[in-house]
């Protein structure tokens, strides 16, 4: 098996992997969308999706109960509504930008998955961890920024192509928002970068970095960034927030005063690629903030994982550090979401208020102040 | 493989600025001027230097494209009428025709005597990250700041011209 793909063309092998990389993200965007449906419901207090009941599915003895109200036929019969209900084009849209808009959302929500490490394996040969990664460079997180900054066009075209007012405002808040809050973003990586490269020739932007950095022996080695520089850590969790389009920064959609923004011209299926695209973007941007802040596939705060599975099989190490980078990843989604379900959104102005007069002079004096503080620390 | 993703974006960048220019929709004309920065940014990774491809992506195609677009929108630009030349388009035309005809002498008589050097002994300025940075802090810091500066000023240009004061308390 393993010298079968061994065998093929290297980018044959790319393919195949960047596929299975796409094939689980999906699905956790899907599964997104049901937990999403169960968390708000959990947070006001109501069962939520509870009812629906496939044929055959349904009447399994104990997993189909436990299914139905966990609520996945929902989500099933959501995705094949979505699929076969007819396709709707307004009469009014430009027709090209209206179609492209879906497909900018997801193909940068997907394509940055390529840099970010999803977990890490023990390799015998050479003692060493090595990342599970498509493909480790060294420019990792500016690839990651950059890639994610080309989503904005989505918003931006689905605003401009729907051709009526509530979604070009729409439109016209998104490009708005995404430029001001990458700013303080990129700013709040800053100093990570600072304390991860030693002086000397050589410097690296690799994710995968940041987290060796985050698992080396003694206190200040062990120590999850989160604690070393919790400003920083806060700064991009906000950005990210907004970045992501999230309540309570979700402007471009704000459906109380936009009916749907950007997306109120769009229906089935068209309609749903935004959402992955969204819970994608979500997906890899907690993926981001794991591996920058909380140690990426580091079971605990100086407990890294390579002594752990230094003696087992590589496919279960491999497996226990996706797991744990996983499960970090989870529940920082679990964050979004109930931030989502318990703060009330921004008005318009408070957003832009935020991000350029707090959110910016913060970072800026946040990466004034660590580097001061390393270059200080490298001296002594 | 690399020539042929050469030619590719080559081709692309080239075409795209072409629909930069003829396209009469401005936002036309912003998004093909973006598809050309991604073929710059493509040219850039066939050059091994992948700092440049991914910030001419992170800054130009990410935030200055997506600025240009909004101001197109919030303004409404339409097409419109063009007006016929008028004397700055002359002078501008006239000055351009020149420098092509320089340009196109130069190509002409330095046709094929371009030196090419080995691989190996151009310094990779762009390549290495820390080298990148260690440039721009030493060899070209004067460049930087006056360019910096002139930013500055254009935006502060910008931010006079644009407002409307009246009187001295707007000032303040």
């Amino acid at each position: 098996m393993i010298e079968l793909y061994l065998n093929l063309p290297v980018w044959v092998q790319a393919s195949l992997k960047g596929l299975i990389a796409i094939g689980l993200i999906i699905p956790i965007a899907g599964a997104c969308s049901l937990a999403e449906r169960k968390i708000s419901a959990w947070i006001q207090g109501r069962p939520g999706p509870n009812r629906a009941r496939a044929w055959g599915l349904g009447y399994i003895p104990v997993l189909g109960p436990i299914l139905q109200r966990l609520g996945v036929f929902h989500l099933m019969a959501d995705g094949a509504k979505f699929v076969f209900k007819e396709d709707v084009v307004p009469g009014h849209v430009n027709k090209f930008y209206y179609y492209l808009a879906p497909l900018v959302a997801l193909v940068p929500s997907l394509c940055t998955i390529v840099v970010v490490p999803f977990g890490a394996y023990f390799d015998a040969a050479t003692e060493t961890l090595k990342p599970l990664i498509l493909a480790d460079v060294d420019v990792g997180i500016l690839a990651v920024f950059a890639i994610g900054s080309l989503s904005v066009y989505s918003l931006i075209l689905a605003g401009w192509a729907s051709n009526s007012k509530y979604p070009f405002l729409g439109g016209v808040r998104a490009s708005a928002q995404l430029i001001s809050y990458e700013l303080s973003r990129t700013l709040s990586v800053i100093p990570v970068f600072l304390w991860v490269n030693a002086p000397g020739p050589e410097a690296t932007l690799s994710l995968f970095a940041v987290v060796e950095s985050q698992s080396q022996p003694g206190f200040w080695g062990g120590m999850w960034f989160v604690f070393l520089m919790p400003l920083c850590a806060f700064v991009f969790l906000v950005a990210l927030f907004a970045e992501t389009n999230r309540q309570p920064f979700d402007m471009p959609e704000s459906e109380a005063d936009l009916v749907g923004g950007f997306h109120t011209e769009y229906g089935e299926f068209k309609w749903s690629i935004f959402f992955v695209a969204e819970y994608a973007h979500m997906t890899i941007g907690s993926g981001v903030f794991v591996l920058l802040f909380l140690g990426g596939w580091n079971p605990l705060p100086w407990v890294p994982l390579e002594p752990l599975i230094a003696g087992l099989p590589v496919w279960l190490g491999g497996l226990i550090g996706a797991s744990v980078f996983l499960g970090k990843t989870f529940f920082f989604i679990f964050l979004f979401m109930w931030v989502r379900w318990t703060l009330p959104r921004f008005r318009y102005d408070q957003v832009m208020k935020l991000g350029w007069q707090k959110l910016l002079p913060i970072a800026i004096a946040n990466v004034i102040f660590y580097a001061l503080a390393i270059a200080l620390i490298e001296r002594a | 493989m690399a020539d042929i993703l050469f030619h590719l974006f080559a081709f692309l960048t080239i075409g795209s600025s072409v629909a930069v220019v003829y396209n009469h929709n401005a936002v036309n004309s912003a998004l093909a001027f973006l598809v050309g920065l991604v073929g710059v940014s493509g040219l850039f990774v066939l050059l091994d230097s992948f700092l440049l491809a991914v910030l001419m992506v992170l800054v130009y195609a990410g935030a200055v494209v997506a600025l240009f677009l909004f101001i197109i929108m919030l303004l409404d630009m339409q097409g419109g009428e063009r007006p016929p030349f008028s004397k700055p388009t002359a002078v501008a035309g006239l000055i351009g025709a020149a420098l092509l005809t320089v340009c196109t002498m130069t190509l002409i008589r330095n046709f094929g005597g371009l030196e090419t050097a080995e691989m190996g002994a151009i310094v990779p300025v762009g390549a290495n990250l820390k080298h990148y940075a260690d440039q721009l802090f030493t060899t070209y810091l004067l460049p930087v700041q006056v360019v910096g500066f002139l930013l500055l000023i254009a935006m502060l240009g910008v931010i006079v011209l644009s407002k409307k004061f009246e009187g001295m308390e707007d000032v303040k």
